[in-house]
């Protein structure tokens, strides 16, 4: 049976752009100032919305690129050649500018130190996001638990946090694979080609480790990683997955 | 055309029910198949989202924005005891 | 009212007659592709189109025999109810006037029935005299799967949500009675011009 919303446990906020940073040619992260946020778990997204003068509305999810501990809300908007939304935010945002958004919004894809570990991230394309909140927050409550990463993009120019991905690896924060699906340099030493369940093999826990893993990316290639995942034998309870995508 | 999952329902559904729904179990009216909301299929290009069983593709969940304000129809998708709203 | 963003004025618009702008639309250049469900992929040699239900004798048509029945090209406007609207589409189909032709009913209504388990309701009336086909052509081409190919049906003069996907059939009824997202509170008519988006508009 449906009833109308109940009045806003979750309402819409402004929030003031702080900065914007150039991650690859086409990503951008946009650093925000929310006077009334309340704070949030790593891996969990927002929902922002764009008003035009004529009225008309335009809505989308992104996930929050900054752990809880972070002074700014950080969200990692990739620009989709046909969007509509990404466009904007890319291109157009300025420092200044007040952005509509809601949330924090999810509790099924976040990771807290009290979940344990080991930690195995699968990331495929802007599928990074979340990942980068979780990576700072586990740094942020001294890195109680293993993580290794593997990271699959089309090409190392699209690899996006490329610098503090190292930084994090130096640290010894995680332990990162990179897979490059489309070109790779003449001197590449990562993967090549899309994940499969040999690389997976190569590169992830064991299934008797049980680690926790969880998969963000395009819909198709979550699909393809979690199948493999438990071909190879890791138990579907402990694979969490979060697939991107256009929604309009 | 791709699916989404759940999780990109989870502001809708956290608004209308004043608390977080991705982690909520249940199960598929039709085959029984028992999920979290967030492991659902999501199909939102469409007058409404139509969230399906992964198991079986039968529609479990659909919402739907009446004249701005959200509807939430659980009609096949059993929730858990532990979860009644 | 959310503020205004600054600098969003969303997709950049053709410029339109206004007069063919139904209330609260915006005219798009592109073809949205919308579903409720995945894109069904029926073989050409197992489909048929079936009149059946409060009918004398139910009729059904092989794909072949389909598209051996006359077709008109038709240019038309079309509407979506999540309020894009696209100028001058061209189809190719078959006028459910034909089809209706080799059944005898005294039904006034019909459910739509289609490829993944979609449906909607029209009034005969709503299908009769030029206005519905069943259209397999789109700009020229055959009509793409995620377009409701192999075929569609075509009613422009209400709600795109009408113009079910992948259909397969009618189903004469003696009453109205509610498809899919009629169920779900959006009109059982759904005339553009009266903005008939919703139950109670």
């Amino acid at each position: 049976m449906a009833r109308a919303a109940l009045p806003g446990r979750l309402n819409w906020q402004l929030a003031t752009v702080v900065e914007l940073r150039d991650e690859t040619a086409s990503v951008k992260s946009i650093v925000l100032d929310p006077p009334q946020w309340q704070g949030h778990r790593a891996g969990q997204h927002v929902d922002v919305r764009l008003t035009a003068p004529d009225g008309y509305q335009a809505q989308r999810s992104y996930s929050i690129a900054s752990a809880p501990e972070d002074e700014h809300l950080v969200l990692t908007v990739e620009r989709l050649d046909d969007g509509e939304v990404s466009p904007y935010l890319v291109d157009e945002l300025t420092p200044g500018d007040e952005l509509e958004l809601r949330g924090p919004i999810g509790g099924y894809f976040v990771w807290e130190q009290s979940q344990g570990g080991p930690l195995l991230l699968i990331a495929g394309g802007s599928g990074i996001v979340p990942f980068r909140a979780i990576l700072r927050h586990g740094t942020a409550v001294g890195n109680p638990v293993a993580v290794r990463l593997l990271y699959s993009s089309r090409s190392l120019d699209e690899v996006i946090y490329r610098e503090e991905l190292i930084g994090l690896e130096d640290d010894g924060a995680v332990e990162i694979d990179y897979t490059l699906t489309r070109v790779w340099p003449d001197d590449w030493h990562g993967h090549r080609g899309r994940i499969d369940r040999e690389l997976l093999e190569e590169v992830a826990w064991e299934p008797s480790e049980q680690p926790l893993v969880f998969v963000c990316g395009p819909s198709g290639f979550v699909e393809a990683a979690a199948q493999a995942l438990v071909e190879n034998g890791h138990a579907t309870k402990r694979i969490r997955t979060e697939r991107f995508g256009p929604t309009s | 055309m791709e699916a989404l999952d759940g999780n990109s329902i989870g502001g809708a559904l956290l608004e209308y029910f004043g608390r977080e729904m991705t982690t909520a179990t249940g199960s598929c009216r039709h085959c029984g198949a028992a999920w979290q909301i967030a492991e659902l299929m999501v199909y939102s290009r469409a007058p409404g989202a139509v969230v399906r069983c992964p198991s079986c593709g039968s529609v479990v969940i659909v919402l739907v924005e009446v004249r701005g304000s959200t509807q939430v129809h659980l009609d096949d998708f059993a929730l858990d005891q532990s979860e009644a709203v | 009212m959310s503020p205004v963003s600054r600098g969003f004025f969303g997709r950049r618009r053709p410029v339109a007659d206004p007069s063919r702008v139904p209330p609260g639309q915006y005219v798009t250049s592109d073809f949205p592709v919308l579903s409720a469900g995945p894109t069904p992929h029926t073989p050409l040699d197992e489909w048929s189109f079936t009149i059946q239900g409060a009918v004398e004798k139910p009729v059904s048509w092989p794909w072949v025999e389909m598209l051996s029945l006359p077709s008109e090209m038709v240019t038309v406007d079309i509407h979506c109810v999540t309020k894009w609207t696209k100028l001058d589409t061209r189809w190719r189909g078959v006028s459910v006037d034909t089809l209706l032709e080799a059944v005898q009913s005294e039904a006034d209504y019909l459910t739509v029935r289609c490829d993944g388990g979609y449906t909607t309701n029209l009034s005969r009336e709503d299908v009769s005299d030029g206005k519905a086909w069943v259209a397999y052509e789109y700009d020229g081409d055959p009509l793409e799967p995620e377009h409701g190919g192999p075929a569609r049906l075509l009613v422009p003069h209400l709600y795109f949500w009408k113009s079910a996907k992948w259909v397969r059939g009618i189903t004469f009824t003696k009453d109205d009675e509610p498809g899919f997202w009629e169920n779900y509170g959006y009109h059982n008519h759904g005339d553009p011009w009266l903005e008939q988006r919703y139950q109670g508009d």
